[in-house]
């Protein structure tokens, strides 16, 4: 019930407070329901991290602004701002906010990789940056 | 020093003599005096009535720029191109973008060494940004660590304060040097 409510929070654009484990798991409900037995993996989900998909020149991967790993700060590879790392355990408020997060996958990911990412790629993606040690 | 013309805010007076033991009250007295004062270019604080969506969105990806560093036509072209933002797709909802929009026009630059930022517009392109930075050579501009222009906090350290100080600069090489 828990994840239903919070896909539809997502789905709504509502920000309603959550923890990187329950969005991790709205977006794997949501890829389940498009590939059945679905399960998230941080492999799959570091890999896309280090991808170069060079559609951007100068945003070839996550990498090139969030740095080598999730636990590091990064840098904007444009202006030069500081970024914050995108590890929960490094950053606490990393993936807790449902919309946000949601902005900045449908930002960084047309930017980036040239497409919306999918829910599978998000939960991927989430697992990962959570889990790194 | 003397050969420059003066600059176009004015510059925190020459220190005063100060009486060995001032008391609170006397410096409250005297930021009394001083607070109404004009702004000045190295204090350029958030406005109060800010949206939190403008540090929410226009903060992320650089600082989110003081509203008094371009003029309102300025501000108008960069809010009705948000989906080509110096070539990046930063739109908006409607709703959020007029509410950014009517808060940088509601405090935007009047003066006129504030116009002329370009299209699209460059708030480093201004007559008044070049000459407050006229001394920084041009090595630093591309020094790795600046990256940017737009990149005010690689040198301004209390940047995200609002504050330009000179004596706050992040950079060794820069605090040597008279910045202004």
């Amino acid at each position: 019930m828990k994840q239903v409510l919070l896909v539809l929070s997502l789905a709504s654009g509502l920000a309603a407070a959550a923890s990187p484990q329950e969005l991790g798991a709205a977006y794997a409900a949501e890829a389940a329901r498009q590939a059945p037995g679905f399960q998230p993996s941080a492999r799959r989900g570091a890999e896309f991290y280090a991808r170069r998909f060079a559609v951007s020149e100068k945003m070839p991967a996550c990498s090139a602004c969030h740095s080598e790993s999730p636990l590091q700060p990064g840098r904007h590879a444009v202006t030069g701002k500081a970024i914050k790392p995108l590890a929960p355990r490094a950053e606490a408020a990393r993936f807790s906010d449902p919309a946000k997060v949601e902005k900045w996958f449908r930002r960084n990911c047309t930017e980036v990789v040239g497409r919306e990412c999918s829910a599978a790629e998000k939960a991927d993606f989430i697992l990962f940056a959570s889990a790194a040690l | 020093m003397s050969a420059c013309p003066p600059p176009p805010f004015p510059r925190k007076g020459v220190t005063m003599v100060q009486p060995r033991r001032m008391r609170l009250p006397v410096i409250g007295l005297l930021l009394a005096l001083v607070l109404p004062l004009p702004a000045r270019a190295d204090r350029l604080p958030l406005p109060a009535d800010a949206p939190p969506s403008f540090k929410a969105e226009c903060g992320s990806c650089h600082l989110a720029f003081p509203p008094q560093l371009l003029t309102a036509p300025d501000w108008r072209r960069v809010m009705a191109g948000l989906d080509r933002h110096y070539g990046d797709n930063a739109s908006l909802d409607e709703k959020t973008r007029r509410e950014i929009e009517a808060f940088l026009v509601r405090h935007a630059a009047t003066r006129s060494r504030l116009a002329g930022a370009g299209d699209p517009p460059r708030l480093t392109q201004t007559e008044w940004f070049r000459r407050e930075h006229r001394k920084v050579p041009d090595a630093l501009w591309r020094d790795a660590r600046v990256s940017s222009a737009a990149n005010c906090g690689a040198c301004h350290g209390r940047a995200e304060a609002g504050s330009f100080r000179g004596r706050e600069l992040a950079l060794p090489e820069l605090r040597k040097r008279k910045h202004d």
